[in-house]
């Protein structure tokens, strides 16, 4: 297991940089990870993403399908332009959910 | 990994196959890829055309006979000879099964997954030959569908790409 630090905390992470440990997830370090990400600022809109993920991934075990997040948080097209180029995978990072494991 | 190779950028993805497993791997494909942030080009071509065909795009079915590996009632069941296969229903009531199976993934019905992809960014296209051979028009198609293609133009748009044939 890796680790890194953003804003003055140690965070576990794996390989490929998402967070191991849910409890050292806050909104700065959300932030600091989604300009990493190429994302400069976290709207409304995307903190809207990322609550819906966290509260789906507690609720399921489990990330949520494109085609939920359509249906249930935000339409498709959106959820690519909030998260260019890979929304899910980005906005889980974000979120300090782990990577999907879903081929949909 | 030892080496870090190249990432892929772009994939042009061909459907060649009109049945039910002819189409959804290269929609989960296409998917995927825009998933990955990876630039998509679905390309439609012989009796794949019928997955982006209005009329027929949501009854799409799985052939039951010529397929040595089809088994029933499930996956690890009985094999299902071709005779049994031509029993009328029987291709009806396989593809109701593996829909039911796919609901449960989150894998949306052809035309809903073809908006959801075309949604995510990839390009859809239909090749021209087949077009002029089964006389379709534009407003044949889904609305998804951006242009009819020549094989030249297709390859023109694949450049840089990875060609997925389906």
């Amino acid at each position: 297991m890796a680790t890194k630090t953003i804003a003055g905390v140690t965070l576990d992470i794996t390989e490929e940089g998402y967070l191991t440990n849910p409890a050292q997830w806050n909104k700065t370090i959300a932030a600091e990870l989604a300009k990493e990400e190429g994302i400069p600022e976290l709207t409304p809109a995307h903190w809207k993403v990322i609550e819906f993920l966290q509260q789906d991934y507690r609720e399921k075990g489990a990330l949520p399908t494109i085609r939920r997040i359509n249906v249930a948080c935000v339409p498709t097209k959106e959820f690519y332009v909030l998260f260019p180029g890979g929304p899910l995978k980005k906005a889980a990072k974000i979120a300090g959910l782990p990577k999907p494991a879903s081929c949909v | 990994m030892a080496e870090n190779p190249e990432k892929i950028k772009k994939v042009s993805i061909i459907v060649s196959k009109g049945s039910l497993d002819g189409i959804y791997p290269g929609l989960i494909m296409a998917n995927g890829a825009r998933m990955e942030g990876i630039d998509v080009n679905l390309f439609f071509t012989f009796f794949g055309l019928y997955g982006i065909l209005k009329k027929y795009n949501n009854s799409i079915k799985i052939a039951t006979v010529g397929n040595p590996a089809m088994r029933v009632p499930d996956a690890k069941g009985l094999p299902l000879p071709t005779l049994v296969g031509l029993i009328p229903g029987m291709s009806a009531f396989a593809t109701w099964m593996m829909k039911k199976e796919m609901e449960k993934l989150d894998i949306p019905p052809i035309p809903e997954m073809l908006e959801m992809v075309h949604d995510a960014g990839a390009r859809i296209f239909a090749c021209k030959a087949t077009v002029d051979m089964f006389h379709l028009t534009m407003a044949d198609f889904i609305p998804q569908v951006e242009k009819v293609l020549t094989v030249g133009e297709f390859y023109e748009l694949s450049a840089g790409a990875q060609i997925i044939f389906t």
